[in-house]
C-alpha cells in the first residue's frame, strides 16, 4: 500500500482542530503521539460492548476481554520481531518497563563496585531509576560522551567497558536531538563482553522498523502513547531465560500461581511481571495501535518522515540566527534548535499563538543539555501524520518569532 | 496575534534586550537564588538593605526567557527604595494581576509600570516565568538563605 497522506490525516480526527483560533500544526509527537480513530474507536467499543475483568471470568465476556488483551501481546511480539510473545510484558510505559528492570534484574545482578554504562543524551527515564539502583546497591554510573553535533562516541564508550560492566543502557533514538544510535553494533560489542543490554526505544518504534531479534537486544523498551496508542500502555521486552530468572516486580493478584501465608509462587512469565488488574483498555488500544501502523507499514513512514525531515531542515536554515541542536547524519524527525535572541520558552508561547505546538525546554534530559551548553532548546518533533505545510507554518512562525525579539 | 501583542509589549522586549540592575551586588545584605526547572530559568537576586529597613539597592543575574528577564528588570526598578513589608504587598498585588481570569478589568493599581504584565493573564503556562524574580526576592528578604523555586 502507498503512503496517501490526505487519508492518514482524515484518520486523525485532532489535526481538524484549532488553537488559538488557526488550524492545529501539532509538531510535538516526541512527546506523545496524536490518536486515529481506529485506537479511539477500539477503546470506546471495548467499554462500550466488551468490558470485562481479564483472565479469571469463566463467562463469555470475560474470555473475549482475555483475548482481546492478550492478542494485543501477540501483536506486539509479530510488530517488534519478539520470537515469543511470552517475552512481552505490557507496562504503564517506557519509564515503567525501565523501572522494572532496575527493580528485578537489578536488584539481582548488579552489586557493590559494579558499574552501569550510559549515554550523556540519555531521558532521565534512562538515568534515574539506575542512579536509584547504583545507589542502592553500591555501584558505579559510567557516561559514554557524545560530539558537538550529538553523536555517540563509539571509541570513548567502547573504552569504558571493564570487567565490573554489568549492563550497558541507552537510547535508540535521542529525544531532545534525534540522533539515531548504531544499536545492532553496541549490542554485539557488549554481547561479545558479556554485558547485558537495555535499549530505551521509545523514540524509535514510533519512526522506524523495529526488530528485536535482529538488534539481539536483551531488554528494549517503548511507550504505546508515542506509537498512536493510548497513553497507560507500554511495553517491556526481555528475552525469555532472563525474564524468567528475574524476581517478580510489584506483588499482588494476577502475578502469582498459588498463596498461603507461608509460601507463594509466582506465575509464569509474562504475568509474573504483571500484578493487580492491568489498563486492559489502553492495552487494547495499544493493539489497534500496532495495527493501524502495520497497515502502513513502518518502512513506508520512515520514508515519508525523511523526506519530511530535510524538507524541515532546509526550511529551518531560511530563519535569521536559527541554530540546529543536533546534526547528526543518522537523524529520526526531531528538530531541537535555539534562536539568537529568543528564549525557548519564548519561542513556544509566539508558535503556540500561531497554532503551532512544539516543545520547549530541557526534554528530560538536563545533563544532555548541559554537555551541549544550552539551557533549553525549542523541539519540533515530526510524525508521518504531518505536511509540507505543516513545515511551513513552523518556518513561517518562527520568521516572525526572530522579527519579533529581533 | 492581539493577545501575543498584549504578551510582548514594546516595554517587555526593550527590558528583555536591555535589562535594568542587571549586575551583582558585591556586599548585598540579602540574597537568592530563582529557578525554575520547567524552562531552565535561573537567576540570582541581591538585595542591600539600609539601617530604616528600606532596599536601598536590589539587582540581578541569570539567564532567562524574555518575560522573566523582563520581569526581573522591572521588578528591580519598582522596588528600590521600599520597605520589605511593601514590597511584600506589591508582590501580592503582582501575583493577583498575573493570575487574575483575563475575561475581567485587571487591577492594575499601584503597580505602575508593573501593569505591562496582565498580558501574561492569557497564558497560564508564563505565570512561573512573570513571577520567578518576585519569589527569588521575597526568599531573599526573608533570609531564607535557599533557593526559590517556582514549581
Amino acid at each position: 500500500m502507498s503512503f496517501d497522506i490526505g487519508r492518514v490525516r482524515s484518520d486523525f480526527p485532532i489535526l481538524e482542530t484549532q488553537m488559538r483560533g488557526k488550524p492545529l500544526t501539532y509538531l510535538d509527537s516526541a512527546a506523545s503521539a496524536q490518536k486515529p480513530s481506529a485506537v479511539i474507536d477500539a477503546m470506546s467499543d471495548f467499554y462500550a460492548r466488551h468490558y470485562a475483568n481479564i483472565h479469571r471470568g469463566v463467562y463469555q465476556l470475560s474470555a473475549d476481554a482475555t483475548a482481546s488483551y492478550e492478542g494485543t501481546r501477540t501483536k506486539v511480539a509479530h510488530f517488534i520481531g519478539a520470537p515469543d510473545e511470552r517475552e512481552v510484558v505490557f507496562v504503564r510505559n517506557a519509564t515503567e518497563a525501565i523501572n522494572l528492570v532496575a527493580r528485578t534484574w537489578g536488584e539481582k545482578n548488579v552489586g557493590p563496585g559494579d558499574e552501569i554504562i550510559l549515554t550523556q543524551m540519555e531521558h532521565h527515564a534512562n538515568i534515574v531509576p539506575w542512579q536509584m539502583l547504583a545507589e542502592r546497591r553500591g555501584a558505579t554510573i559510567l557516561v559514554a560522551e557524545i560530539d558537538e553535533t550529538g553523536v555517540l562516541d563509539l571509541d570513548h564508550l567502547k573504552s569504558l567497558f571493564g570487567p565490573r560492566t554489568r549492563l550497558l543502557a541507552f537510547t535508540h533514538v535521542s529525544n531532545a536531538l534525534g540522533t539515531v544510535n548504531p544499536v545492532a553494533e553496541l549490542i554485539s560489542f557488549a554481547r561479545d563482553r558479556g554485558v547485558t543490554t537495555l535499549v530505551d526505544g521509545a523514540q524509535a518504534v514510533p519512526h522506524q522498523p523495529v526488530d528485536v531479534t535482529a538488534l539481539d537486544t536483551d531488554f528494549y523498551v517503548f511507550s504505546g502513547h508515542k506509537v498512536v496508542g493510548p497513553s497507560g500502555a507500554g511495553v517491556l521486552h526481555g528475552k525469555l531465560p532472563l525474564l524468567e530468572a528475574m524476581p517478580p516486580f510489584l506483588g499482588g493478584g494476577d502475578m502469582i500461581e498459588s498463596v498461603s501465608f507461608e509460601s507463594t509462587s509466582f506465575a509464569p512469565v509474562p504475568q509474573k511481571f504483571e500484578a493487580g488488574t492491568p489498563d486492559i483498555a489502553s492495552v487494547i488500544g495499544l493493539g489497534a495501535a500496532v495495527d493501524y501502523l502495520g497497515a502502513i507499514g513502518m518502512a513506508e513512514i520512515a520514508r515519508y518522515e525523511h523526506e519530511l525531515l530535510d524538507y524541515a531542515t532546509e526550511g529551518l536554515k531560511g530563519v535569521p540566527g536559527l541554530r540546529l541542536i543536533g546534526t547528526a547524519k543518522e537523524k529520526a524527525a526531531v528538530l531541537s534548535f535555539v534562536l539568537d535572541d529568543a528564549h525557548p520558552h519564548d519561542i513556544g508561547t509566539v508558535l503556540g499563538d500561531e497554532g503551532v505546538a512544539i516543545r520547549a525546554g530541557h526534554h528530560c534530559a538536563q545533563p544532555l543539555m548541559k554537555r551541549l551548553g544550552v539551557p533549553a532548546t525549542a523541539r519540533a518533533s515530526l510524525a508521518f501524520y504531518n505536511t509540507h505545510e505543516d513545515i511551513d507554518r513552523l518556518v513561517a512562525a518562527l520568521v516572525k518569532t526572530a522579527k519579533l525579539f529581533g | 496575534m492581539d493577545d501575543l501583542r498584549e504578551l510582548y509589549q514594546a516595554t517587555i522586549l526593550g527590558h528583555n534586550k536591555k535589562p535594568r540592575n542587571f549586575r551583582v551586588i558585591e556586599d548585598a545584605s540579602h540574597e537568592a537564588d530563582g529557578h525554575n526547572p520547567l524552562c531552565g530559568d535561573q537567576l540570582t537576586l541581591y538585595a542591600k538593605v539600609d539601617g530604616d529597613g528600606r532596599v536601598a539597592d536590589v539587582a540581578f543575574q541569570g539567564s532567562g526567557c524574555a518575560i522573566s528577564k523582563a520581569s526581573a528588570s522591572l521588578m528591580t526598578d519598582f522596588v528600590k527604595g521600599k520597605t520589605c513589608e511593601e514590597i511584600r504587598g506589591d508582590f501580592d498585588r503582582f501575583h493577583e494581576l498575573v493570575t487574575s481570569s483575563p475575561g475581567v478589568q485587571a487591577e492594575t493599581e499601584g503597580l505602575g509600570k508593573l501593569a505591562v504584565f496582565a498580558g501574561v493573564r492569557e497564558y497560564p503556562m508564563r505565570v512561573k516565568c512573570a513571577t520567578l524574580a518576585w519569589h527569588a526576592l521575597r526568599a531573599a528578604l526573608d533570609g531564607e538563605g535557599r533557593a526559590a523555586k517556582t514549581e
